[in-house]
C-alpha cells in the first residue's frame, strides 16, 4: 500500500469566496475562512447563520454553488475519486446525534470503518475498537451496546470514537456539547483537548456553548451578515465592534463563561 | 527516511529481551505483523522487556497500543522492563494510550440457540396475551369516548373528522374504483372461460354479481383502505408520540382520545361503507363490460338478468360489513400510532404491524360473517 501524496499546507482548511444556497435563498456569500493545522476553532453565530451548513460544504455533503472549499491543500469538489476518498480517510465527522449506525453495536460501528478502510479485521480490529473506545471515555461495557441503549451523551462519545476509527488529521464535530449536562460537556471539552494535544488534531467544532469556547478552541470564527465576520482569538475577536458579538460576548452568559475561566 | 513498513527485531540481551521496533507504526502497515507480535508475547509472558523505538519514525495510536500491549503482556513488574528510544512526540502518544488497554465486548451476549427459540416463543405468547388485552381495553376506551361525545355532542371535533373523511375517504375514489373495475373484470373472463364450456355463458352475470356484491368489493376496499389509510393512521398518531404531542395535549387538558382517535375512527366508519359501494358497482361495470366485450351478452341483458337473479340479500351482505372492517383498521391504526415508542425504528415496525394485523382481522371477520350468513340463510 502506498501512502497518498500528502501536499505540506499550514492550512488545513482554506475556503475562499465561498456561497452556499438553497435554492434563492443564500446561506453564505463570499465567505473566507482558514484553519491552521492542529487548532482548534469553533464556529459560532446565530441561530440561521449557516454553522452546520458550512461544515457540510466542507466535507462535501452540500455543494457550494461558487467558491472553493481546500482540506490538505485538496479542492474536494473538484478532484477525482481516488483523491477524495483519501481526503475522506484523513478526516472524521461527529454529526449532531452521533449518527451511529443503528443496525451495529457500538463497537462494531468504530470497526466499520477500519474494516472498510485498512482491510484489518478479527482480533487487532477489536482491538483498535476497545482502544478508541476507551479513548472517547466510554466504558468498556458500551462495546456491546446498540446506539438505541445509550444516553445521548454516551451516544456523541461512541460518534467521536467512530470519528477517531481511523486516526484522523482533522475532526469536525457538529455541536458535540449541545444537549449534554454541565459536567458531561466539561469532560468533552476536556476530551477534544486531551485528544488535540495527544494526536496533533486539528478541530473544526461548531458550537453555541461559550464554556466550550473558553476551555477548548484556539481561535474563534463568528458567522453573521452570510460571511466570517470574525476570526482569532477569543480575547481578540470579543473585542470586535459589531452588535451581533458584542451582546453574544458581553450578554449574562458570556460574562459568566468569561468569569468561570477566570477562576 | 528508509522504507515506510512497520517491522520489529527481537534481540536477548544479558537475559533481558529487547524489542526493536523500526519504520512505519502506523494502522494501515500493522496488519501484517499483529499476529507475529502476538506469537511473541505469548512466548514471552514474565520476561524482562526493553522495547526500543528509536528506529521507528512514525506512530499513530494503533501503533503505539500494539506496543503497549506487549510491552504489559510481557512485563514481569521487576521494573526492569522499560520503553527507551521514543522520540518526545511518539512518549507522549504512549502515554496517552496506556490507559485505555482494557478490551471490550463487541457483540451482546447470545444465549444457546435452543433457549433462544424457547425464549422467543414463549415471548411472543405472552406478548400476543397482554397485546390482546391492551387491544381490548383500548376499543372499549374509543367506544366508551364515544359515548361520551354522544351525550355532550359539542365536544366532537367535526373539522377533523371532516378532513380525515376526506384523506381516507374521497382521495381514495380513483385507486378503488380502479381496482374494482378491474377485478370485476377479471372475474368475468375467468367466468367466461369455463362457463362457455358448458353454454352456460349468461351465468357469467351471477358470477360476478354474487362474488363483487358480497365479498370482492368490500374486503378488497377494506384490504387497501388498511394499507393506505391504516398505515397512515399509525404513522400520524406515532409521529406525534415521538414528538411528544400527545403528552402536550394531554397536559393541556385534551383528550388524545376524542382529538385524534374518535375523529379517525368514525370518519372510516362512515367513509368505506361509501368506498365499498363504489367499488360494487365499478366491478360490476368491469364485469359488464367483459361480458359485452368477449360474450355477446348486451349491457340491456347484463342488468336485466342480475336485477332478476341477484338478490338484493348480496348486496347488502356485502356492504353490512364495511363498518366492521373500517372500525377494525382505524381502531388497530390508532391503537399501533399510540404504542410507538421513541425512536423512527418503533415507528416503522409499528406501521407494519398495524397494517398486518388490520388486514389479519379484516379476514377473519369476513370469515365470521360467511358462517353467520351461512347459518341464518340470507
Amino acid at each position: 500500500m502506498t501512502d497518498p501524496i500528502e501536499k505540506d499546507v499550514a492550512n488545513t482548511i482554506e475556503v475562499r469566496g465561498l456561497r452556499t444556497q438553497f435554492d434563492d435563498f443564500v446561506v453564505h456569500d463570499k465567505l473566507d475562512l482558514d484553519v491552521h493545522r492542529g487548532e482548534i476553532i469553533g464556529v459560532v453565530g446565530g441561530s440561521g447563520t449557516g454553522k452546520s451548513v458550512l461544515m457540510r460544504a466542507i466535507i462535501g455533503l452540500k455543494t457550494p454553488s461558487h467558491g472553493t472549499v481546500r482540506v490538505f491543500g485538496e479542492d474536494f469538489y473538484k478532484s477525482n475519486e481516488k483523491t477524495r476518498l483519501s481526503v475522506e480517510q484523513r478526516w472524521g465527522v461527529l454529526f449532531q446525534g452521533g449518527a451511529l449506525f443503528s443496525s451495529l453495536t457500538v463497537a462494531q460501528n468504530v470497526m466499520a470503518p477500519i474494516r472498510e478502510h485498512l482491510h484489518i479485521e478479527g482480533e487487532l480490529a477489536k482491538d483498535i475498537a476497545a482502544l478508541k473506545i476507551s479513548m472517547s471515555g466510554l466504558p468498556a461495557e458500551a462495546g456491546a451496546k446498540y446506539p438505541s441503549e445509550l444516553s445521548g451523551g454516551m451516544r456523541k462519545r461512541a460518534g467521536i470514537a467512530r470519528a477517531l476509527a481511523l486516526d484522523p488529521e482533522l475532526i469536525f464535530l457538529d455541536e458535540p456539547t449541545a444537549g449534554l449536562d454541565p459536567i458531561g460537556a466539561a469532560q468533552f471539552d476536556e476530551l477534544i483537548v486531551n485528544l488535540k494535544e495527544s494526536l496533533g488534531l486539528t478541530v473544526f467544532m461548531v458550537t453555541h456553548d461559550l464554556d466550550t469556547l473558553h476551555a477548548a478552541c484556539d481561535r474563534v470564527a463568528v458567522l453573521a451578515e452570510k460571511r466570517v465576520i470574525a476570526c482569532g482569538p477569543l480575547d481578540d475577536v470579543r473585542q470586535t465592534d459589531h452588535p451581533w458579538i458584542q451582546e453574544y460576548f458581553a450578554g449574562p452568559r458570556g460574562r459568566a463563561a468569561l468569569a468561570a475561566k477566570a477562576v | 527516511m528508509t522504507d515506510s513498513v512497520a517491522k520489529f527485531d527481537i534481540d536477548v540481551d544479558g537475559g533481558v529481551l529487547k524489542l526493536i521496533a523500526k519504520g512505519d507504526w502506523r494502522a494501515r502497515f500493522l496488519r501484517s505483523i499483529d499476529s507475529k507480535l502476538r506469537d511473541f508475547a505469548d512466548d514471552s509472558v514474565g520476561r524482562d522487556l526493553v522495547i526500543d523505538m528509536s528506529a521507528v519514525e512514525r506512530l499513530d495510536t494503533t501503533g503505539a497500543m500494539m506496543l503497549q500491549r506487549t510491552f504489559y503482556a510481557c512485563d514481569s513488574r521487576t521494573g526492569a522492563s522499560k520503553i527507551v528510544g521514543a522520540r518526545e512526540v511518539h512518549a507522549a502518544l504512549m502515554t496517552q494510550i496506556q490507559n485505555h488497554l482494557a478490551p471490550c465486548h463487541v457483540t451482546p451476549f447470545h444465549p444457546n440457540p435452543f433457549l433462544a427459540v424457547l425464549d422467543r416463543l414463549g415471548g411472543g405468547v405472552a406478548n400476543t396475551y397482554r397485546v390482546s388485552i391492551d387491544l381490548l381495553e383500548f376499543i372499549g376506551f374509543t367506544l366508551s369516548t364515544a359515548f361520551r361525545v354522544i351525550i355532550r355532542p359539542k365536544r366532537f371535533r367535526w373539522t377533523s373528522t371532516f378532513h380525515h373523511m376526506e384523506e381516507a375517504g374521497l382521495d381514495a375514489v380513483p385507486i378503488i374504483g380502479l381496482m374494482s373495475f378491474l377485478i370485476g373484470a377479471v372475474v368475468a373472463f375467468m367466468g367466461a372461460k369455463i362457463l362457455q364450456l358448458f353454454n352456460a355463458d349468461i351465468f357469467t352475470v351471477e358470477l360476478v354479481g354474487i362474488s363483487v356484491l358480497r365479498e370482492f368489493g368490500v374486503l378488497l376496499t377494506a384490504i387497501l383502505i388498511a394499507g393506505r389509510s391504516g398505515s397512515a393512521f399509525t404513522a400520524q398518531i406515532g409521529s406525534m408520540k415521538i414528538r411528544e404531542e400527545i403528552d402536550a395535549l394531554r397536559v393541556l387538558g385534551l383528550e388524545p382520545m376524542e382529538v385524534l382517535v374518535l375523529p379517525r375512527v368514525i370518519a372510516l366508519v362512515l367513509m368505506l361503507p361509501v368506498l365499498a359501494f363504489i367499488s360494487a358497482m365499478l366491478g360490476m361495470l368491469g364485469g359488464l363490460l367483459v361480458a359485452w366485450g368477449a360474450m355477446d351478452i348486451s349491457p340491456a341483458l347484463f342488468i336485466a338478468r342480475t336485477q332478476e337473479t341477484i338478490l338484493l340479500n348480496h348486496f347488502w351482505a356485502g356492504l353490512i360489513k364495511a363498518p366492521f372492517f373500517a372500525f377494525v383498521i382505524a381502531v388497530i391504526g390508532c391503537f399501533q400510532g399510540m404504542r410507538v415508542e421513541g425512536s423512527a425504528e418503533s415507528l416503522g415496525r409499528r406501521t407494519t404491524l398495524s397494517v398486518v394485523q388490520a388486514l389479519f382481522l379484516v379476514i377473519v371477520i369476513d370469515a365470521f360473517f360467511a358462517m353467520f350468513f351461512l347459518e341464518i340463510d340470507f
